[in-house]
């Protein structure tokens, strides 16, 4: 069923009784062209791109939970293309404009929603820094505007403008950035998918990958065995589980993220906003609560939750920046486990086995790059060659000295 | 989370500083290879489940401790003082 206005209205008039599920919940099928391991935003994206773009619809998508589960449901949000290395810009600016057309291309409302991104900046050095990024982006074509301190206070006049330790200097300002809903993406690109023939198929575990001489041939699943000429794995979080079963070893450490939504507040944040002066990112969704999020916990962790000290330090940043922050209330916090790659910028890469594709190492910054993520594997997987703008993202990249290391912290993953 | 410190006792986390995976060694010298390099820098076993990693007790006895933890339930089942921290992996 296409979504319209006429086909609201008209479900509408029948008291909303016709609607059909978005997608089959198929059954594995022995064999498929290609197989992706992964439903999350990126897996489902891939699998979409796949088919709409390369004419590969036999293709299944294998999920252990169900579609949105993951850290497609547990990221705040946002998306933004205010990248400074070349590696990196051209291939979030991808992003950013496939987001400026999903909605259309899906006919899914995915509530994209261009608010404007603002990276505040509270010293002399962090404005030269910003200013180079700002610079950089304009040279890639991104939009950036360089704005100061009384042109963010016309903006978001409930900051800490005077008493603070860091007071705020001014800003970068992204404009095209801003929020999607996460979990109508998965949905949207399941549904679109699904409706071009690809198979998703939910609570299907894989528990071991087949190799004969070297050539990657199917999966053992916890719904049974599965051939295929190509197996793409996306899973992220779970990057080295997988490659082991593959006998590979990965520069990926797998860390929990935490994340937070206040109660709901009428509307006071039209944009998103980040602290500088530490590591804190605030936005409103439609429903009314603050989202935010801060660092990582620092240390190895598969588990989806994260300590106390990182919430202390998140919320001593959103006082610090917002004092007015202090009687709202926290309704839920909770965590995603990330795959933080040793330079901080993700692999789109051929696998050293023969059939087998690589997406992995996205750090946290994974939602923004979902349909270009997508885009680029997808391409990498129908004509076995890197797509130009995703050519950097390779995995051999930690052997020649070619890494992409946008906070330039080395191979200290809990630091990106 | 709470780090058994064998010369402290039981801290909270927020007093250590995280190193990362206590298995790999510096290769020795500039004969080592530039494969055995990679590993050293960069490739991790990353494990779901337990984990051998090393910890700085920064605000407390300013030990590196060799810690066991599980990955999954971060179940910490051992944790002990080491000498090798400093010639095999600290930077």
């Amino acid at each position: 069923m296409r979504y319209s206005i006429f086909s609201l209205i008209s479900q509408a008039l029948k008291g909303h009784r016709g609607w059909q599920p978005a997608w089959r919940d198929a059954a594995p099928k022995p064999g498929y062209d290609v197989l992706v391991i992964g439903g999350g935003g990126h897996g489902l994206a891939t699998a979409y791109y796949l088919a709409s773009r390369h004419g590969i619809s036999n293709v299944a998508v294998l999920e252990k939970g169900y579609i949105g589960s993951g850290n497609v449901g547990r990221n705040t949000t946002i998306i933004r293309s205010n990248y400074l290395l070349p590696g990196n810009t051209p291939f979030y600016e991808l992003s950013m404009k496939l987001w400026e057309g999903l909605e259309q291309e899906l006919n899914y409302n995915a509530m994209v929603s261009q608010r404007g991104v603002l990276n505040l900046f509270h010293s002399d050095v962090q404005r030269d820094a910003f200013a180079r990024r700002a610079n950089a982006m304009r040279l890639a074509g991104v939009d950036a505007a360089f704005i100061d301190r009384e042109q963010v206070r016309s903006m978001l006049p409930f900051l800490d403008y005077e008493t603070s330790r860091f007071p705020i200097q001014g800003g970068l300002l992204q404009g095209r950035g801003g929020t999607v809903r996460h979990d109508a993406v998965a949905w949207g690109y399941a549904r679109a998918a699904d409706s071009r023939g690809v198979d998703i198929v939910q609570n299907c575990e894989v528990t071991g990958i087949d190799i004969v001489d070297g050539r990657a041939t199917g999966v053992q699943t916890t719904r049974g065995p599965i051939k295929a000429k190509k197996i793409a794995l996306v899973v992220a979080g779970n990057s080295s589980r997988l490659a082991a079963m593959a006998g590979m070893r990965l520069p990926i450490e797998s860390h929990v993220l935490q994340a937070f939504v206040s109660e709901g507040l009428k509307p006071l944040l039209d944009c998103v906003v980040t602290f500088g002066a530490g590591h804190l990112y605030i936005s409103q969704s439609d429903k009314g609560g603050l989202v935010f999020g801060g660092d990582i916990d620092g240390y190895n962790s598969y588990a989806q939750r994260g300590n106390l000290p990182v919430i202390e330090d998140v919320m001593e940043a959103a006082m610090a920046l917002w004092p007015g922050l202090g009687r709202v209330r926290l309704l839920r916090h909770w965590g995603g486990v990330m795959d933080m790659s040793m330079d901080g910028s993700p692999i789109i890469d051929h696998a050293p086995i023969e059939g087998l594709y690589l997406n992995a190492g996205w750090c946290y910054g994974g939602f923004k790059a979902t349909p270009a993520s997508g885009f680029c594997f997808a391409y990498l997987v129908a004509k076995d060659e890197p797509h130009p703008l995703a050519a950097a993202y390779r995995l051999d990249r930690f052997a020649t000295g070619r890494l992409i290391d946008e906070k330039g912290v080395g191979a200290q993953p809990n630091l990106h | 989370m709470r780090i058994p410190c064998p010369h402290c006792g039981a801290r909270d986390v927020q007093e250590f500083t995280y190193l990362g995976d206590a298995k790999p060694r510096r290769p020795e010298g500039l004969d080592a290879t530039e494969a055995a390099m990679l590993e050293y820098v960069y490739v991790r076993d990353n494990p779901r489940g337990p984990n051998d990693e090393l910890w700085y007790h920064a605000a407390g006895c300013r030990a590196w401790l060799m810690v066991r933890r599980h990955t999954l339930t971060h179940v910490i089942e051992s944790a002990v003082p080491t000498k090798s921290a400093k010639a095999g992996v600290a930077a």
